[in-house]
C-alpha cells in the first residue's frame, strides 16, 4: 500500500510539471500581450520597450525555466492589468472559491449518496420517484439560468436573498445551492445505479439466501461496493465545482478565482492566468490521487497491480 | 450512442431484428422524450422553412415585445414568444438555436466517446505505463478548465462552431476514459478474462469480445448523462461570451443577453433555458431507457 501511495505520488508530480507546461506554453500561444496592452496606435519603440520590461523577448525555455522557478517560489508574476502581484490577488479570491465549493460539495454528499442508496434500496416507492426527479432535475438545468431565474425570484420579486457578492451567510445560499445541485443530482444517479447493480450480485444473493438480515446485507455487503464508483465520480465531481463555478460565480458576482479567469483570459493578463489554472490545476490532481489512495484502499485487488 | 447501439446488437440474442416491431410495443419507449428529440432534431434540420423570421434580423420598431400568451398591448401572434431587446423574433432564434446545439453536440460526442472509450479500455486492461500515460493525460485534460481550452482555441483559430466541438471534444474523452478504465480494472479481475487468456487470445479480442461488453452498461450510464452534459457545457461556453459571437442564435447567447434586463425583460433568459432544460431531460429519459433495454442486467431487476 506505501509503494502505491508513493508511485501515485510521483505521477501527481509528473502531471504536476505536464500542466504547468501545458499552461505556459498555451498560455504564450493565445496572443501577445505586449500588443494587446498598447492597443494599436502604439509605436515600435515603445513596444519593444514593454516587452523588454515584461521579460518577453528571451527565448521561450529560459522564460520557462524562469516561470519554473518563479513558481517554485509561489512568485506568478505581477498582474499586467491590476499592477499587483497574482500570488496576493489569487490568495485573495481563492478562500471565496473554496468557501463556495466546499459548501456546495458538502451539501452534494449529505443530500446525494444517502438519496441516491435509498432510492435503490427502496425501488419504486414516492422516495425512488422523488430520488429520481431530483437527481434528473440537476442535472438537466444549465445552473446559470437557474441562478438566474433564482435571482429573479428570490432577489427581485420576492426580496429575500442577496443575489451579488460576498458576506454573510446568507450569500451562500443561493450560489452554493445552484453550483450543489448538479453534483448531487450525479451522485443520486450513480449512487441509485451502482447499488441496484450491486443488489443484483451473487454475493449479495447468497448473503440473502443464508438468511441474513436485509439490513445488514444492504449496510454491510452492498454498501461498501456500491460506494466505488461513487469515490471516483466524488473526486470527479469536486473538479467539476470548480470548472462550474465560473459561471456560477459571474452571474453572482462571487469574488473568486473563477471569475478572475475569465477576466484573466478576456484581458490576456497571463500572470492571473497562469496562477489561477495552474492552482485549479493543483487542487484537481491533488484530489484525484487522494480518491486514487481511496480507492485502492477499498478494493484492495486493485493496489497489488 | 450511434455506435454503442451498434456495437451492442452481437450481445442481445439472435433474431431480435425479427421481433423488433413485437418489442418495440412491449417496451416502454418514453414517447414524451422521443418526440422532444424529434422535435429538436427536426428544428435543427429544416431551421431555415420552420422559422417565420429571420433569428438574426434587427428591428428595433419591435423590440421587446412580450409573448403572445401574456395580457400585454403590443403582444401578438406574428411573434409568439416575442422579441429581444434588438426585436428579433424569440421563436426563430430558439428553432435556429436548436441547430446551433444538435450540431456541436453530435460532432463533440462522438468524437470523445470514441475516443475516450478507445483509451480507457486499453488503459484499464494493459496496465503498466500505457495505464500511467492515459491516466495522467486525462487529468490533465479535466484539470485544464474548459474555458480556457475554448479560449485558447478561439483565440488561435478564430471564434466558431467547430472551436467549440474542438473544446467540448478535448473536456470529454476523459471523463469516458476514467470511468472506463475503472470498470475494466475489476473486469480483467474476473475468471472469464482468465480463461480467455489460457484459452490463447489474444489482447484485441479479449478487449472487444470479453470486456467490451461488460462495459456497455457503464458506457450507456455516461453517455446518457454526457448527451446533456455537452449540451449544457456548449450553452454554458456560449452563455460565457466564449463561442460563438454575440447575436448568434445559441441558447446559452440568448440566456446570456437576457441576463442584464432579467426584470424588465424576463423571457429573453426563460425561453432559451427552458429549451436546454427541456432538451437535456429528454435526452437523459432517452438515454435511461435505452440503458434498461440494453442491459439485461439491469432488466431483471
Amino acid at each position: 500500500m506505501q509503494r502505491f501511495i508513493l508511485l501515485r505520488g510521483v505521477q501527481a508530480i509528473f502531471t504536476l510539471w505536464i500542466l504547468s507546461l501545458a499552461i505556459f506554453l498555451s498560455v504564450h500561444l493565445t496572443g501577445d500581450p505586449a500588443a494587446y496592452l498598447l492597443g494599436s496606435e502604439a509605436g515600435r519603440t515603445e513596444y519593444e520597450q514593454l516587452k523588454k520590461n515584461l521579460g518577453l523577448d528571451r527565448p521561450l525555455h529560459i522564460q520557462y525555466i524562469d516561470f519554473l522557478g518563479d513558481i517554485a517560489r509561489g512568485d506568478f508574476g505581477k498582474s499586467h492589468i491590476l499592477g499587483r502581484p497574482a500570488r496576493d490577488i489569487l490568495l485573495e479570491r481563492f478562500p471565496a472559491t473554496l468557501q463556495l465549493a466546499s459548501a456546495a460539495f458538502a451539501i452534494s454528499l449529505i443530500v446525494g449518496i444517502p438519496l441516491g442508496i435509498l432510492s435503490a434500496v427502496k425501488r419504486d416507492t414516492i422516495l425512488d420517484t422523488f430520488g429520481k426527479l431530483f437527481a434528473i432535475l440537476g442535472i438537466a438545468t444549465p445552473h446559470f439560468w437557474v441562478a438566474i431565474m433564482l435571482i429573479l425570484l428570490f432577489g427581485a420579486i420576492l426580496g429575500w436573498l442577496p443575489t451579488y457578492g460576498r458576506g454573510g451567510l446568507d450569500h451562500f445560499v443561493l450560489p452554493a445551492f445552484v453550483l450543489g445541485w448538479g453534483a448531487m443530482a450525479g451522485m443520486v444517479r450513480l449512487g441509485r445505479s451502482s447499488m441496484l447493480e450491486v443488489l443484483d450480485s451473487e454475493y449479495v444473493k447468497f448473503a440473502r439466501v443464508k438468511g441474513m438480515a436485509e439490513r445488514v446485507v444492504i449496510y454491510k455487503h452492498a454498501l461498501k461496493n456500491a460506494t466505488i464508483p461513487l469515490l471516483t465520480f466524488s473526486g470527479l465531481t469536486l473538479a467539476g465545482l470548480l470548472n462550474g463555478s465560473v459561471a456560477i460565480e459571474v452571474v453572482f458576482a462571487w469574488p473568486g478565482i473563477g471569475r478572475l479567469m475569465l477576466q484573466g483570459i478576456q484581458t490576456r493578463d497571463f500572470p492571473i492566468v497562469q496562477a489561477t489554472v495552474l492552482a485549479a490545476g493543483l487542487f484537481y490532481i491533488l484530489t484525484a490521487l487522494v480518491v486514487d489512495i481511496l480507492y485502492a484502499y477499498v478494493n484492495p485487488r486493485i493496489r497489488y497491480e | 450512442m450511434a455506435t454503442a447501439t451498434n456495437v451492442a446488437a452481437p450481445v442481445a440474442r439472435p433474431g431480435i431484428i425479427k421481433q423488433l416491431p413485437a418489442k418495440l410495443r412491449r417496451l416502454k419507449l418514453p414517447w414524451t422524450a422521443v418526440v422532444i428529440v424529434t422535435v429538436m432534431v427536426v428544428c435543427a434540420a429544416f431551421a431555415h422553412w420552420l422559422a417565420p423570421h429571420d433569428p438574426v434580423g434587427i428591428n428595433m420598431l419591435e423590440s421587446r415585445i412580450p409573448p403572445a400568451f401574456t395580457s400585454a398591448e403590443e403582444a401578438s401572434w406574428s411573434h409568439p414568444l416575442g422579441t429581444d431587446v434588438m426585436g428579433r423574433d424569440m421563436l426563430s432564434r430558439l428553432i435556429y438555436g436548436a441547430r446551433t446545439s444538435v450540431f456541436i453536440s453530435l460532432v463533440a460526442l462522438g468524437t470523445g466517446a470514441v475516443v475516450g472509450t478507445t483509451l480507457g479500455l486499453i488503459s484499464g486492461y494493459r496496465g503498466g505505463w500505457v495505464d500511467s500515460l492515459i491516466m495522467r493525460t486525462a487529468d490533465a485534460a479535466l484539470g485544464f478548465p474548459t474555458i480556457l481550452v475554448a479560449m485558447i482555441i478561439v483565440v488561435l483559430m478564430g471564434a466558431g462552431i467547430s472551436n467549440i466541438v474542438l473544446a467540448v471534444a478535448i473536456t470529454v474523452w476523459a471523463r469516458f476514459a476514467r470511468m472506463i478504465r475503472g470498470d475494466v480494472l475489476s473486469i480483467k479481475q474476473l475468471d472469464f478474462v482468465t480463461f480467455a487468456k489460457i484459452a490463447g487470445l489474444g489482447s484485441p479480442m479479449i478487449i472487444i469480445r470479453h470486456i467490451f461488453p461488460n462495459i456497455i452498461s457503464t458506457l450507456m450510464v455516461i453517455t446518457s448523462l454526457q448527451v446533456g452534459q455537452v449540451i449544457l457545457l456548449e450553452a454554458s461556453l456560449s452563455f460565457l461570451g466564449l463561442g460563438l459571437p454575440p447575436g448568434e442564435p445559441a441558447w446559452g447567447i440568448m440566456v446570456a443577453e437576457g441576463r442584464t434586463v432579467i426584470v424588465d425583460v424576463w423571457w429573453l433568459s426563460l425561453f432559451p433555458g427552458l429549451s436546454i432544460t427541456v432538451v437535456v431531460l429528454a435526452f437523459n429519459f432517452f438515454g435511461d431507457w435505452l440503458r434498461d433495454t440494453l442491459d439485461p442486467k439491469l432488466r431483471r431487476l
